[in-house]
């Protein structure tokens, strides 16, 4: 804001309002083509083209936020320190998508072994002595 | 010669006492936009929460109901179109967001009128919103059927042909491929799940999908439409107030409009993960 007038200001409100509409629809589109809604369906094989259409759609909206942000909300007129104590905490988050990823995965990994133990009977001879859930170290292995 | 020195002292303590001797905002921001910043990183702090934890269940699950295929119904009898309708809400409050800077703006050249009207005009998008969300969610519950427990939203793990059609869109004789979803139709309040055969030759029923899709969904979406409520309510109290030009008397101007403003663009900037976690990804 500030040193602009408020005819350009205005012009910038709506400049900002076609640009998240139009990446809105691109992402629309990315997702739909990943889902295979646009005539070509990418197979669950070619994994590299499925990873590339999910980091669009986080790259678009990421920067969907960053604009959100810092037009509409005025970060970009907010002195350094606000600016550094609202948005250097959010980073904090990176790590915590890594490491609850990690452990959704190694949930699934697990489902198998949880399933084998439920099926198990009681009188399973190859019980352990205590019913215990701890197995050989191979049977982690992944 | 004496004066002077007084009025130069006490010019002193005004601007250029320590930062610890108060009459010196932090951050040159006021004390009300400086805790709306704080108050909005906690409750991003609380929806990234929900999201992660969204994420975190569906790479635990063997199978997830594919977005395009449960969200793909619109109003008025729409079929198979795959997140028109959530994309016609994400514009909604998209351009909710425009009208409420459009009516900062305003306050800040003390327009009174020009922040009442862009601020009715927001108020109009959230209630749009909430009656979308309203439909969508009753469309869920009533007519699919899906609740925090249960949900008849599957995914086939393998291809076949099924052995009996539900009514809908499927009937005896249709084949499959694996990763294709389908929905658990009920009948005279039963859930009744179709009879297929896979390509291995092995009759089979169709499985119900994991439940945590259903309790997730209906929480975190919930809880950002309480926000957008509670950001309605807001909003028409400070509409009220401009109006009656409580603003035109305070030092501040329209801060108060500037503070709803900067919560309803964070009701906005949270829909842009809710909507890629829940329906683009």
């Amino acid at each position: 804001m500030g040193h602009k007038s408020y005819e350009e200001s205005i012009k910038d409100v709506y400049k900002g309002l076609v640009l998240l509409a139009v990446v809105t629809l691109i992402e629309v589109g990315i997702s739909l083509f990943g889902k295979g809604h646009l005539g070509y369906k990418p197979s669950p094989e070619m994994g590299w083209l499925l990873a590339l259409v999910a980091i669009g759609l986080i790259v678009l909206s990421l920067y969907k936020a960053y604009f959100i942000i810092y037009e509409f909300m005025h970060m970009s007129s907010e002195v350094r320190g606000l600016r550094l104590t609202v948005l250097m905490p959010c980073l904090l988050l990176v790590w915590a998508v890594i490491a609850f990823f990690q452990e959704g995965n190694s949930w699934f990994e697990r489902r198998d072994l949880i399933k084998q133990k439920n099926e198990r009977s009681i009188n399973d001879k190859k019980m352990d002595v205590q019913g215990s859930l701890i197995q050989k170290e191979e049977t982690y292995q992944m | 010669m004496a004066t002077e020195t007084v009025v130069k002292h006490d010019h002193h303590d005004e601007t250029e006492g320590g930062a610890w001797d108060g009459g010196k905002r932090p951050f040159e921001a006021s004390y009300g936009k400086l805790m709306m910043w704080y108050f909005l990183l906690s409750d991003a702090f609380t929806f990234a929460g929900f999201l992660i934890a969204y994420g975190t269940l569906r790479f635990s699950s063997a199978t997830w109901p594919v977005p395009d295929f449960v969200f793909s119904t619109t109003p008025f009898g729409g079929h198979g179109l795959p997140l028109i309708f959530v994309t016609f809400m994400s514009f909604l409050l998209i351009i909710s967001s425009v009208t409420m800077v459009r009516g900062v703006q305003e306050g800040h050249r003390e327009n009174k009128r020009g922040v009442v009207f862009w601020m009715f005009l927001t108020i109009i998008g959230g209630i749009g919103f909430l009656s979308c969300q309203a439909w969508e969610w009753n469309n869920l519950i009533n007519v699919e059927h899906m609740s925090v427990t249960v949900n008849p939203f599957g995914t086939h793990v393998e291809s076949g042909t099924y052995l009996e059609g539900d009514g809908h869109d499927i009937n005896a004789g249709d084949s499959f491929a694996k990763g294709d979803s389908y929905l658990i139709h009920q009948h005279n309040g039963e859930f009744h799940p179709l009879k297929y055969k896979t390509d291995a030759g092995v009759e089979k029923q169709q499985e119900f999908g994991p439940k945590a899709f259903g309790a997730l969904f209906f929480f975190i979406t919930g809880f950002h439409g309480f926000h957008v409520l509670s950001g309605v309510v807001f909003l028409i109290i400070i509409m009220i107030n401009a109006a009656s030009g409580l603003y035109v008397e305070r030092k501040n101007g329209y801060e108060m409009v500037e503070k709803v403003g900067l919560y309803w663009h964070f009701v906005d900037l949270v829909w842009v993960f809710v909507f890629l976690v829940f329906y683009l990804l």
